[in-house]
């Protein structure tokens, strides 16, 4: 049997003018790839803050394995703010991620492992070119390398192919299917892309306002999807 | 021209504080704090006319009062879109409280003038030693710090996601820019610190890719305006600070035209 990366249990996250998540429970397991999915305001981007520990919940628990401080989490966030002029490359931007010393200049080995993510997330060729010059899938690229290279044991990517155009989407989505099958790096994926989720998930968890399904990706039907986006 | 020790003064603190400028404006620039530091200098013309009144050295005024508002913006400067107002408000109270304590001190426009532009001439021994000083605890400071600040400074998001104490790294970044702001004001005075902690930086961004490099790029243009300046102030008599903000902008403008012309 897989052993839990995540245990949500009975999770209840309320903001004084509604409730945003009610007595949700899921499992992550190692090397899990769980797409969420669930229409805007059922409580996702809120899932995802109580588990990096930016939130606090009412009610409810997560349990990471060992624990928190020792879990490596990488993040891709939704949104950031990165504009035309921003003067860093792409590999610096990457690096910023790295803290293996305290030291201003990079060690050794944190260049060697700068060297391997972006060589693994096919970065190589645009490596130095400014992230503000940079297309929006190279910017995402660049996001899953600098989430990367501490090698997570859990990656959490929030709605990152939202702003992508279909070859790109699989572009992203096939690099992280390689690091989820070869590093067995757990994934939860937040998504409203129906094809995306069951193309690359084994699991999902269908979010609806204060009630919750969950299981193997093959039990996952689209009606249910679209009944909680009606309900 | 050396063989005057004025000059040599200047020449050594402009060295210190254009190396100084130049590392902490890189992070003014990351952090988008341009208007910020502006509103520090204020800050600072009103401390260093409290110093005067007070019967301070105008540096010491400038120190006190820098350094408290930088921890009380780091408090209340959450919300970018209060920040703004907030910081147009603090500035006129600043100015006008300035205004006041020369007027208090019976201090004549030449006192008030020194402290807005700056004034090379008048920089003795004791507080070329004082600048080394402060700038020495500013460097140390970013350098015990400099990866978590370099994280927060150039992507927020991610460095909250991996647990940097970013709101610890703001408040210990706003009191060495305030001790920055401080230092660079003795040259190029209050109202042109952005000469200094700015433009060398915001230059930079068009030509590096790295943090590192943004930074030998600033200081090495904030150390071409300051001696280049001191020399032409030297041979014209003419402000040191006007010929310093001339040397910056060209070197700005430069680089903004180089840009647009590349891309």
């Amino acid at each position: 049997m897989s052993e839990p990366v995540l245990d949500i249990k009975n999770l209840t996250v309320a903001f004084p003018d509604h409730l945003v998540l009610n007595d949700l429970s899921v499992q992550l397991n190692k090397g899990d790839f769980l797409s969420v999915v669930g229409q805007n305001g059922v409580g996702k981007t809120t899932l995802v803050r109580v588990i990096l520990h930016q939130l606090a919940p009412q009610k409810g628990s997560v349990t990471y394995t060992p624990n928190f401080k020792q879990m490596k989490i990488g993040y891709v966030p939704q949104f950031r703010n990165i504009d035309e002029e921003y003067p860093l490359s792409i590999r610096d931007f990457v690096g910023l991620n790295l803290h293996d010393s305290h030291l201003s200049w990079l060690s050794k080995n944190e260049r060697k492992k700068l060297n391997r993510i972006i060589k693994d997330t096919n970065l190589e060729s645009i490596q130095n070119t400014p992230l503000g010059e940079a297309s929006g899938g190279e910017k995402q690229k660049a996001y899953l390398a600098q989430a990367l290279i501490n090698d997570p044991d859990l990656l959490i990517l929030d709605e990152s192919t939202a702003s992508l155009d279909s070859v790109r989407k699989f572009e992203l989505l096939d690099l992280v299917q390689e690091f989820n099958v070869h590093q067995n790096v757990s994934v939860l994926f937040i998504t409203h892309d129906i094809e995306l989720a069951q193309k690359y998930a084994n699991q999902y968890l269908l979010m609806r306002h204060g009630s919750y399904e969950s299981g193997p990706i093959s039990q996952f039907k689209e009606a249910d999807l679209e009944e909680a986006e009606h309900a | 021209m050396l063989s005057f020790a004025f000059m040599r003064h200047a020449y050594m603190a402009g060295t210190i504080i254009a190396v100084i400028s130049g590392i902490i404006g890189v992070y003014v620039i990351g952090r988008n704090m341009s208007f910020l530091s502006h509103m520090l200098s204020e800050i600072g013309f009103s401390g260093a006319s409290f110093g005067i009144f007070m019967n301070w050295p105008p540096l010491n005024g400038m120190l006190i009062f820098t350094i408290i508002s930088s921890v009380l913006i780091g408090q209340m400067s959450s919300k970018s879109s209060r920040r703004e107002s907030s910081i147009s408000a603090i500035s006129s109270l600043f100015l006008g409280s300035g205004i006041l304590f020369l007027s208090l001190a019976n201090k004549n426009a030449s006192d008030a003038t020194s402290i807005l532009f700056g004034s090379m001439i008048g920089i003795s021994s004791a507080e070329v030693k004082q600048i080394m000083w402060l700038s020495l605890v500013a460097l140390v400071v970013i350098f015990l710090v400099y990866r978590d600040l370099k994280f927060d400074s150039f992507d927020h998001v991610g460095a909250a996601v991996k647990g940097v104490n970013t709101q610890a790294i703001s408040v210990v970044f706003l009191v060495i820019l305030a001790l920055s702001v401080s230092v660079a004001a003795q040259i190029v005075g209050s109202l042109l610190i952005f000469v200094l902690l700015t433009l060398p930086a915001s230059s930079a961004k068009y030509f590096t890719r790295t943090v590192s490099g943004m930074m030998v790029f600033a200081i090495g243009a904030a150390l071409l305006g300051v001696w280049l300046g001191l020399y032409l102030g030297y041979v014209t008599n003419w402000p040191v600070s006007f010929f310093i903000a001339i040397i910056e902008c060209l070197i700005y403008f430069g680089a903004l035209g180089w840009h647009r012309i590349k891309s």
